[in-house]
C-alpha cells in the first residue's frame, strides 16, 4: 500500500482572498464573451451533423400523397415494436388510386420509441424519415395524422408511382 | 415398394422410384430446382424455363453397350443443350448437374427476361415474403437492370371472379391457374390473350371463375398476380405464424395450415397430403374461419339460479362445480338426463362425454347432431361433420342418417328427461325447440359463441374453436388426425377436455392430470383405437384401417 501525503498548501492559498479574487475573474472574463448556452425549452438549441436521429415522420410527395403505401417493413423491422399498422386498400377512383395500398392507422408508440432509425432504412418507399425534431410533447399519440404534419412534404426524385 | 432407378446428381450417386422427373427427383435428395411453371398435381407444361437443367446418359458404343473411359467409368454423352426437369424423367445411369456454370448462366438469363415487365410492386404485393420470384431473383437476379426501354402496362386490379384480384402486370405466364381450373376445378375458363411479353391472363367472356376451388389458383401463383379478396392486405405475411390443423368444415378433413398473428386468424390454407386432399380445399371450408375471432365468443362461464331471468358471470371453476353439482343432484333424485354432443368436437372430448354419460349418469340417451349436405365427387363430403366417426367410435353418436334426438326431444316434454348437457351445438336449431328446453330442470352448455340455448342455459361454459386445442378428429375414411393449439383467446376459457375432465372428477369418476393423460384413457377403453399413440398420428394423419377390425363393418356402411 502506498500512502499519499495530504499537499501543504502555501500562505496565499490558506488566505482565501486571493482565491476567491481569482473565481471572480473567471465569472467576469466570461460575461462580454459570446453565450454558447440556449434558454431551453424556450428556444430550441439548433443541432449540428446529419446523424441526428430525432423524432420519427411520414412524408407526402410534392402531390400530397401519403407516400407510406402501409407495406409493413417498418414495423417487422422496429426493434422495441413501438409501430403499429393497419393497411387497407385505396380507392380505384381517387386519383392517387394507382397505388393499391395505404395506411388506415399508422402509429408509433414514442414511449417505446428508441430512435434507431431502422424504420427509415427499410422503408422501401422513402416514406418515413427520423427528423431533427427532439422532445415533441403533444395531447395525443403519435397517430398518422400527427405524423404527416411533422413529415411535411419531401421531393421525389424516382416518381415511382406516377405512372404506373 | 416402387421400383428404383440409379442416377447421378451433382456427382452424387442417388437413387429415386422410376418415373420421377428431374424436379421431384431432385426435391427427394434434397436439391431444390428452381421452377415456376411446374405444380407436381398438374399437368407439365415446360413453360418458364427455369427449371433448365444438364443431361447426360452413358455413352452406347457400336455394339450397344456403354462406352468405358480411361478411368473405368462409363463415357457421358451430355445432351447439346440444356434440359427442362419438369418434362424429364430420371433413368437409370443418367447424370444431372443442377449447379454448373452453364446451368447458372442459363437461368440468370430465364430471371432477366421474367423481370423485364415485372412492376416495382413488392411493397404492397401480398406475395411479397412468400414469393418465389423474390427468391429466386436474389439467387439468380441482377442488381439493377439493363433494360432501359419503357415497361409493358397491363391491367392491374381485375376482379377474376367473386374471391380473386388479378393483376397482369405481375403475371409471369406460367399457366398454373389455366391448367388447375381445367384439371381439378373442372371449369375451363382461364386462357392468355395477345403475344410475348403482351400476354395477359383472362376469363373467357361470361365464364369467370365460379367454383368452389377457385382459391387454390391463389396459393399456387408463384408470384403475386392472383390474390385472395378475403386475405389481401389485410396481414404481410412475415408476421403470420403457421399452425398445422385440420378443416373442420366436413368429414373430408383437409389437411390446413392456419396462419394467424398475435391470436387473430387471418387465413387458412391447404397442407399437402397424398391420402387426403392433396395440395387444395374447398373455399367453403378455407373461408369458414372468422367465428373463431368472433367479437361475440363466449369469454366467461354464466350461472343462472332457476327463477332467475339473468345469468351471473362466474369463474370457470365455480361453473364447473354447479353444473357438478346440478348434474349429482339429477342422478341422486332418480331423474332422467340426456347429453347431446356434436360430431364436431374431437374425438377425445366425445370420449369424456361418453364417460360422463355410461359411467356416472348412467344413461343411454347421448346423440350428437348429423349435418347431411351434397356430396361434390371431389373434397366435399356429403357428411358436414368433421368428425361423425369419432362420435360413432365414442358411442356418443349413432351416426348418419339415424338419430335419437325426437326422442330425447319427446322424452323431455314427457318430463322423464329432467337434467340436459348440451355440448357444443344450438340445439333449438336442430331438433329441440327452446319451448321443450325451458321444461328441464338442469340445463347445462359449454359452446363458443352465444345462441338460443345458452340463454336457456343454467350453467355456461365457454369452449374453445378448433385452432385454440388439442385434439383428434376421425374423418369420413377412417382417418385419424390431429389438431394443434394455434391461438390463445383472452378471457377464463378452458379446453373442453379440461372442462369436463374436472366436471368427472368432481363427479368421481377419473382423474386427467392433462390431455396426454385423456388420450390414453381413450385408446385404452376403445377398441377400435387400440395400439394408437399420439405421436403416431403425426402431421399426415393415421388410417385407423375400421374396416378391417373386427366388430368395425358396421361403421364402413356410413363412410360416404
Amino acid at each position: 500500500m502506498k500512502t499519499m501525503d495530504r499537499p501543504k498548501l502555501t500562505f496565499a492559498e490558506r488566505f482565501y482572498i486571493p482565491q476567491i479574487i481569482r473565481g471572480l475573474w473567471q465569472t467576469l472574463r466570461h460575461i462580454p464573451r459570446k453565450k454558447i448556452t440556449v434558454e431551453y425549452p424556450e428556444v430550441k438549441p439548433k443541432l449540428h451533423g446529419s446523424e441526428y436521429r430525432g423524432v420519427p415522420t411520414l412524408v407526402r410527395d410534392p402531390d400530397g400523397r401519403v407516400k407510406c403505401v402501409a407495406c409493413q417493413l417498418c414495423e417487422f423491422v422496429c426493434p422495441p415494436k413501438a409501430i403499429r399498422i393497419l393497411p387497407a386498400s385505396r380507392d380505384a377512383v381517387r386519383p392517387d388510386g394507382n397505388v393499391e395500398k395505404e395506411p388506415e392507422v399508422f402509429e408509433i408508440d414514442m414511449l417505446r420509441c428508441i430512435y434507431c432509425g431502422l424504420c427509415e432504412e427499410a422503408c422501401p418507399e422513402e416514406a418515413i424519415f427520423l427528423r431533427k425534431d427532439f422532445a415533441v410533447t403533444g395531447y395525443t399519440r403519435s397517430n398518422k395524422q400527427k405524423l404527416l404534419e411533422l413529415g411535411g412534404t419531401h421531393a421525389d426524385r424516382i416518381w415511382k408511382w406516377k405512372n404506373k | 415398394m416402387p421400383e428404383m432407378v440409379n442416377f447421378t446428381l451433382d456427382g452424387r450417386e442417388v437413387s429415386v422410384p422410376r418415373g420421377s422427373n428431374v424436379i421431384d427427383a431432385a426435391k427427394q435428395c434434397g436439391v431444390e430446382v428452381p421452377h415456376y411453371c411446374y405444380h407436381q398435381r398438374l399437368t407439365v407444361a415446360g413453360n418458364c424455363r427455369m427449371c433448365l437443367v444438364e443431361i447426360g446418359m452413358p455413352k452406347l458404343g457400336p455394339d450397344r453397350k456403354p462406352e468405358v473411359g480411361p478411368d473405368g467409368k462409363p463415357v457421358i454423352a451430355f445432351a447439346p443443350k440444356l434440359v427442362i426437369g419438369c418434362n424429364q424423367a430420371v433413368s437409370e445411369g443418367m447424370v444431372v448437374n443442377t449447379v454448373t456454370p452453364r446451368v447458372r448462366k442459363a437461368r440468370e438469363g430465364v430471371m432477366e427476361f421474367l423481370l423485364i415487365n415485372h412492376p416495382l410492386d413488392c411493397p404492397i404485393c401480398d406475395q411479397a415474403g412468400e414469393c418465389r420470384l423474390q427468391e429466386f431473383a436474389v439467387d439468380y437476379g441482377r442488381a439493377a437492370s439493363r433494360f432501359v426501354e419503357i415497361k409493358e402496362h397491363k391491367p392491374k386490379r381485375v376482379p377474376l371472379g367473386p374471391k380473386i384480384t388479378l393483376d397482369n402486370e405481375r403475371c409471369i405466364a406460367c399457366s398454373r391457374c389455366v391448367r388447375f381450373m381445367k384439371e381439378v376445378a373442372k371449369q375451363d375458363c382461364l386462357g392468355f390473350v395477345e403475344r410475348g411479353g403482351r400476354s395477359v391472363l383472362t376469363a373467357f367472356p361470361g365464364h369467370e371463375p365460379n367454383t368452389n376451388y377457385d382459391l387454390n389458383i391463389v396459393d399456387i401463383c408463384p408470384v403475386g398476380a392472383l390474390t385472395s379478396n378475403d386475405f389481401r392486405f389485410r396481414q404481410r405475411v412475415w408476421f403470420l405464424k403457421e399452425t398445422r390443423s385440420i378443416c373442420p368444415h366436413c368429414a373430408t378433413g383437409c389437411n390446413t395450415l392456419v396462419s394467424s398473428r398475435e391470436n387473430v386468424v387471418y387465413r387458412q390454407q391447404p397442407r399437402d397430403n397424398a391420402d387426403v386432399n392433396q395440395s387444395w380445399m374447398c373455399d367453403q371450408g378455407r373461408l369458414n374461419y372468422r367465428f373463431v375471432n368472433d367479437s361475440a365468443r363466449l369469454t366467461t362461464a354464466t350461472v343462472r339460479a332457476a327463477n332467475a331471468t339473468d345469468a351471473t358471470p362466474v369463474a370457470w371453476s365455480e361453473a364447473v362445480a354447479a353444473m357438478a353439482s346440478a348434474l349429482r343432484n339429477a342422478q341422486h333424485a332418480g331423474q332422467g338426463t340426456a347429453i347431446i354432443g356434436s360430431a364436431r368436437a374431437t374425438t377425445e372430448e366425445l370420449f369424456l362425454l361418453r364417460r360422463l354419460g355410461k359411467d356416472v349418469l348412467r344413461t343411454d340417451r347421448m346423440e350428437t347432431v348429423s349435418r347431411a349436405g351434397k356430396a361434390d365427387g371431389f373434397l366435399v363430403s356429403a357428411d358436414r361433420n368433421p368428425n361423425t366417426l369419432g362420435a360413432y367410435i365414442t358411442g356418443v353418436g349413432h351416426g348418419l342418417p339415424e338419430s335419437t334426438i325426437p326422442e330425447i326431444c319427446a322424452a323431455i316434454a314427457r318430463g322423464e328427461v329432467r337434467a340436459l348437457l348440451v355440448f357444443g351445438e344450438n340445439i333449438a336449431k336442430h331438433g329441440i325447440p327452446e319451448a321443450i328446453l325451458a321444461k328441464l330442470d338442469f340445463l347445462g352448455v359449454i359452446d363458443v359463441l352465444p345462441n338460443a340455448v345458452t340463454k336457456l342455459a343454467h350453467v355456461v361454459i365457454p369452449g374453445m374453436t378448433f385452432i385454440e386445442k388439442q385434439g383428434t378428429f376421425i374423418n369420413g375414411k377412417g382417418r385419424m388426425q390431429r389438431l394443434k393449439p394455434g391461438v390463445r383467446l383472452a378471457g377464463d376459457i378452458h379446453p373442453e377436455w379440461r372442462t369436463l375432465g374436472t366436471l368427472l372428477q368432481a363427479l368421481g369418476a377419473g382423474e386427467y392430470a392433462d390431455f396426454d393423460a385423456v388420450f390414453q384413457d381413450m385408446v385404452r377403453t376403445l377398441p377400435p383405437l387400440q395400439g394408437v399413440t399420439y405421436a403416431s398420428i403425426g402431421d399426415q394423419g393415421l388410417d385407423l384401417k375400421l374396416a378391417e377390425r373386427p366388430g368395425e363393418e358396421a361403421v364402413a356402411w356410413n363412410l360416404p
